[in-house]
């Protein structure tokens, strides 16, 4: 039972308070885009055995969505931040990558 | 044979006898005794059958790891079977009889089994699955249903109460040994908040059976001592009858307390006069989790290790120390380690015989095997068993020597066999949430990695283990290493531990374990069959043999292909044999075959405690309509709908369910009918941009719905396929009422969020779900409106609230917003009121409506009428895999808008097939054929594989009274195109039903009923 800090109340919530939706930061691909571009958005999803940003709701709490650091292997979370944004924030990676020298940084 | 002796059992009040049922016999124990103790107290060596032989067994152990003696407990609704008799504490009036044996213990049909053994190998059941079939159906599956199945379930109720409870604390300790005491002891001085729970009912653990000393006295004093210093802290919870049964992320630990499994009141009338529930389970976030459980002995393997009688050394010593009760009156001793030596000799101090030790090694000089030799024991080194004599119960031992193929030396007459393959540390919590192991060649066991322990969510390890879990079988080790974790737990969340001395604890020192897997070393395959390494399963050393033999190198697959420890014991005793056999057997080490995965709980809990308070009532509350009471009681025929009940029909004057939909139908388009609408969802949405979002979310454009008006609308997922849909009002400039379907509010609202919080943040829109705020009341049919006028108060009329309007005002004094939407195609007004006076809106249609032949409505009859009118229902005519389109819904999806919600996906090359199933109406032939619904039509052609060719299927199927036909909606290939043809329905029945395809709107095509 995982424990995620909501950046919006703060709350350090169990995970039974949070639901969790998969990968973050996905562009949206709607009308006029192409095929590949379409399949990439609705189907294609990381998988790493490692760090990975994915997207939460504070769904019994205060409700709002926010976007999580993790370690998929370990269950390290290596921060929580609000889901307002396109990619993860610069002190975020820095402290992620100090941690995790052979992480490869974020990418989209 | 097993008996009660006069001297010894701490833990027994002699003065108390307790009265108890075994197997239809009165047997007498002592207060103190747990089940198992009190049985072989009274020479009940016999316990149980096992799974799948049915093999006599006896008690192998005296704690938790027992694999053998599980009993049903207690009668009628306190009825439980598969309960542990060595954690079974005894009280009066405690009946319990023995599982898996028919008709009696001492006379089993399914023994049967036995015989036939060599018919039962690895994997028989995986072997048999397959072929012969015949054998399977007719000869193996009738024989071993009946024999098979651990237990009974209970047939009643459980009448008993169980609760969760929740704790957050700095400091979890699990085990109440003397490495868990002085680790709370430390964590506690330290100012940790500290949650100390012990299994059984008493504390202190082995070191208190074992003869160690702390600072020159018994352990039992220290553990008295230390136990009141630990009650004197108030930052310190220390619960006993309370098992670590999980371990799992970020520190998250279930803990299962039994808290009155062992009072006899509860036995008769369930104690009224006691408050508790009967079991507990704690949910517990630990900062740091301590596991301080112990070891437990492995059993030896030779052949016939299970006859009543074999026992595990250490259990001896248990049930002679603690209970006062011995197994036998002549007890052989078989070991590797000098541990057992422990039991040897106080066998001798209670005056019971120890004819030899036979000790597989080729030397025992330590102090121990010096001390039994010393009082007269005989011991034999490089010495084991052939195997043991006896069927019911042991009658004597052959013995051979270790090194070779088992020939018999001698054979000695005993009664009991006390066996000690030496101790495995209790990894079990450790484990469960990912923490590593080493194998310790010395010492031969699996102990923690305390470089590799389960991490936090900051990435440190939450796990610490300490004393013999950790690895130390010395008194001394084990306190020196508590202490220290006990400290480093409590410095880790946060607090400054306290310099203290450790106490000088002693044990006799003990020479090194030699691993012995199999006894002895050479056994033949003869001696392999009847030497078992699962005592619950009947897993013998033969089957992992052969289970390697056949390919199986992983343990995991041996495991599953041979069922090792996947009984309810979970392999505690079984396991490291078995992998030690399998690792033999394929010619590699230990550490490199590895362990099966530990999984939660560590032992069996109740399921009781696994539901806590979450049944009956509580199991799911039940959302209510403001009109929930009235239709309760005015003959509602409830039926779940979501979280809501919902009437399906009103039921009068004992008419049947069918009869009731029929009239209500009737009714209402005839007269006028009245429907509980409030289950449907509301959302407020607001702001300078609602238009534009909602433009996003529904397929139709809602950005030019005029301020008073009300549009019908879709929702698709991104993939292209309907999700919701519902009518949209607009009620100001900058705000909207979606109306969503009955099950889809929240699913809805939370979508909504979810793009205006990740996707378009920086557009101005708020939602609200209102869903609850508001009664919504249908006055449906030709009377409608003279209902509403006799009612009084706003204008209802065509002229003021035309088709697919609203307005806000008043209706008998009641704030109202009529909204004049149908989704029956009759005359209509879906009226919402404050939910607060909704009952007396009801109430008032009802009496207004009283002349004009008003009557409550139920689902049933709104999906009929809304199916002869050929409108749609998310869940029934939708899927998941159903887009607009599919449903000749293309007028209501936008052609002028830039982008919406699944717009882009329904562009997709299969989305514009035109051989995509699409809607029509479907008109038995036969007027009164009601299609089942989800049949298949079928083309009468076959598949490449075999199977009929489908064309399409029935969403939606009913009798329709108003037309006296059956009437039924479908997905048709090319459906639209065949207006006309007659398509096939096969049935499962083995019929087939002829239907005409027709268009879905079988009711007033022209909307004449609804526009007036
Ligand atoms: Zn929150």
């Amino acid at each position: 039972m995982l424990i995620l800090t909501c950046p919006n109340c703060g709350i350090a919530a169990d995970e039974t308070e949070l639901h969790a939706d998969g990968q973050a930061h996905i562009t949206r691909h709607g009308a006029g885009a192409s095929d590949d571009d379409l399949e990439e958005y609705l189907f294609m999803r990381n998988n790493p055995k490692g760090v990975h940003f994915e997207r939460w709701r504070h769904v019994y709490g205060c409700g709002k969505w926010f976007h999580a650091a993790r370690c998929t292997m370990t269950l390290e979370v290596f921060g929580t931040y609000p889901a307002q944004t396109l990619e993860p924030p610069k002190d975020l990676v820095a402290k992620i990558k100090k941690k995790r020298p052979d992480w490869e940084g974020f990418v989209k | 044979m097993s008996t009660r002796i006069q001297t010894g059992g701490r833990h027994l009040d002699r003065s108390k006898q307790v009265h108890f049922n075994w197997a239809g016999k009165q047997l007498t124990g002592y207060g103190g005794d747990t089940l198992a103790s009190a049985l072989l107290a009274n020479g009940e060596l016999l316990v149980g059958r096992s799974f799948k032989y049915h093999r006599a067994r006896g008690l192998i152990a005296s704690g938790a790891e027992e694999p053998n003696a599980l009993v049903g407990l207690g009668t009628g609704a306190k009825f439980e079977p598969n309960q542990r008799a060595t954690t079974t504490e005894l009280f009066d009036g405690l009946v319990a009889k023995p599982q898996n044996a028919w008709p009696s213990l001492a006379f089993d049909v399914g023994a049967i089994n036995k015989m036939m053994s060599r018919f039962f190998p690895a994997g028989f059941y995986y072997k048999t699955f397959i072929h012969p079939r015949f054998a399977w159906k007719h000869l193996f599956e009738p024989i071993i249903r009946k024999a098979a199945g651990l237990g009974a379930a209970p047939t009643e109720k459980d009448v008993d109460r169980y609760e969760y409870f929740y704790a957050h604390v700095d400091v979890l300790i699990i085990g109440g040994g003397i490495a868990g005491l002085a680790s709370a002891l430390a964590a506690g001085q330290a100012g940790a908040s500290v949650l100390l729970v012990e299994q059984t009912a008493h504390f202190g653990g082995r070191a208190v059976v074992d003869g160690v000393d702390i600072d020159d006295e018994p352990a039992e004093i220290w553990v008295e001592e230390t136990l009141a210093a630990l009650r004197e802290m108030p930052n310190v919870t220390i619960r006993n009858r309370t098992m670590g049964a999980g371990v799992y992320d970020h520190g998250y630990a279930t803990v299962y307390e039994r808290i009155n499994d062992h009072l006899p009141e509860m036995i008769t009338d369930h104690a009224p006069n006691m408050d508790a529930p009967r079991h507990r389970l704690w949910r517990v976030r630990a900062g740091r989790i301590v596991t301080a459980t112990g070891a437990i002995e492995r059993p030896l393997s030779f052949a016939g290790n299970d006859i009543p009688g074999v026992m595990l050394a250490g259990a001896v010593r248990d049930y002679l120390v603690n209970y006062g009760a011995s197994v036998g009156d002549r007890v052989v001793i078989a070991t590797n380690n000098d541990d057992a030596y422990r039991s040897a000799i106080a066998l001798v101090e209670a005056g019971l015989d120890v004819p030899v030790i036979l000790d597989a090694r080729t030397t025992a000089d330590g102090e121990l095997p010096t001390l039994a030799r010393e009082i007269g024991i005989r011991v034999e080194t490089g010495k084991a068993i052939s195997s043991v004599k006896g069927n019911k119960h042991v009658t004597g031992v052959g013995i051979c020597s270790q090194a070779g193929e088992g020939a018999e030396l001698e054979e000695i007459k005993c009664d009991a066999v006390a066996m000690s393959g030496g101790w495995s540390p209790v990894v079990h919590l450790w484990s469960h949430c990912g923490g590593k192991l080493n194998w310790d060649a010395d010492q031969s066991m699996f102990r923690p990695d305390p470089n590799r322990p389960p991490l936090g969510y900051d990435g440190a390890g939450f796990v610490h283990v300490a004393g013999t879990a950790n690895g130390y079988l010395d008194a001394a080790g084990v306190m020196e290493d508590a202490i220290k974790i006990g400290k480093l737990a409590a410095k880790e969340t946060g607090h400054k531990p306290k310099a203290t001395k450790v106490p000088s604890t002693f044990s006799a020192p003990e020479n090194p374990i030699e691993p012995i897997w199999q006894m002895p070393q050479g056994m033949s395959r003869k001696l392999q069959m009847k030497t078992f390494l699962d005592y619950q399963n009947d897993v013998k050393v033969s089957d992992v043999r052969l289970a390697a033999q056949e390919g199986y190198q992983s343990v995991e697959h041996t495991k599953r292909y041979t069922t090792l420890g996947m009984a309810t014991d979970q392999g505690k005793l079984s396991n490291i044999n078995g992998l030690a056999i399998l690792a033999d057997s394929l010619n590699a080490e230990i550490p490199a075959v590895g362990t099966t995965t530990f999984r939660p709980p560590y032992q069996p809990i109740s399921m009781g405690a696994i539901a806590g308070d979450a049944r009956g009532e509580l199991f799911k509350p039940i959302r209510q309509s403001p009109m929930h009471h009235w239709i309760d009681t005015n003959g509602g025929f409830w039926e779940p709908v979501a979280d809501w009940r919902r009437p399906y029909c009103f039921q009068q004057n004992g008419e049947s369910v069918g009869d009731a939909v029929t009239r209500e139908i009737l009714n209402t388009r005839q007269n006028v009918g009245l429907l509980d609408a409030s289950t449907l969802g509301k959302i407020i949405v607001k702001g300078p941009d609602a238009g534009k979002f909602l433009d996003m979310m529904y397929t139709n454009m809602m950005s030019t719905l005029k301020v008073g008006r009300c549009r019908y609308g879709l929702m698709c997922t991104e993939n292209g396929f309907l999700s919701d849909d519902g009518v949209v009002a607009r009620i100001d400039d900058e705000t909207f009422l979606c109306h969503t379907t009955s099950g889809g509010s929240d699913r809805i609202h939370a979508w909504m969020e979810e793009w205006l919080q990740t996707e378009w943040w920086d557009w101005n829109v708020y939602t609200a779900n209102v869903t609850e705020q508001y009664a919504q009341i249908a006055v449906v049919g030709p009377n409608a409106r003279k209902v509403l006028e006799k009612i009084g108060g706003m204008d209802v009329s065509a002229d003021a609230l035309p088709f697919m309007a609203f307005k806000d005002g008043e209706l008998g004094g009641i704030k109202a917003r009529p909204y004049r939407i149908s989704f029956s195609g009759e005359l209509s007004y879906e009226i919402a009121v404050p939910a607060s006076q909704g009952q007396a809106f009801w109430d008032m249609c009802m009496e207004a409506g009283a002349e004009f032949g008003i009557q409550p409505y139920g689902t049933e009859c709104l999906h009929v009428m809304r199916a002869e009118k050929g409108f749609i229902m998310i869940g029934d005519e939708t899927d998941g895999t159903v887009i607009p389109q599919d449903l000749g819904l293309s007028w209501a999806v936008s052609k002028k808008k830039d982008d919406f919600l699944g717009k882009r996906a329904q562009q997709r090359s299969h989305m514009v097939d035109p051989k995509r199933w699409r809607l029509v109406g479907l008109k038995s032939v036969e007027p009164n054929e009601v299609i089942p619904d989800g049949a298949y039509a079928i083309d009468g052609t076959v598949r490449d594989n075999g199977v009929k060719h489908m064309i399409g299927r029935i969403t939606s199927s009913y009798f329709s009274p108003t037309l006296n036909h059956a009437i039924a909606m479908g997905l048709v290939e090319n459906g639209p195109e065949r207006m006309g043809d007659i398509i096939d329905f096969p049935t499962t029945d083995g019929r087939v039903i002829k239907a005409e395809i027709c268009d879905p709107v079988f009711l007033d095509p022209e909307g004449t009923r609804q526009n007036v």
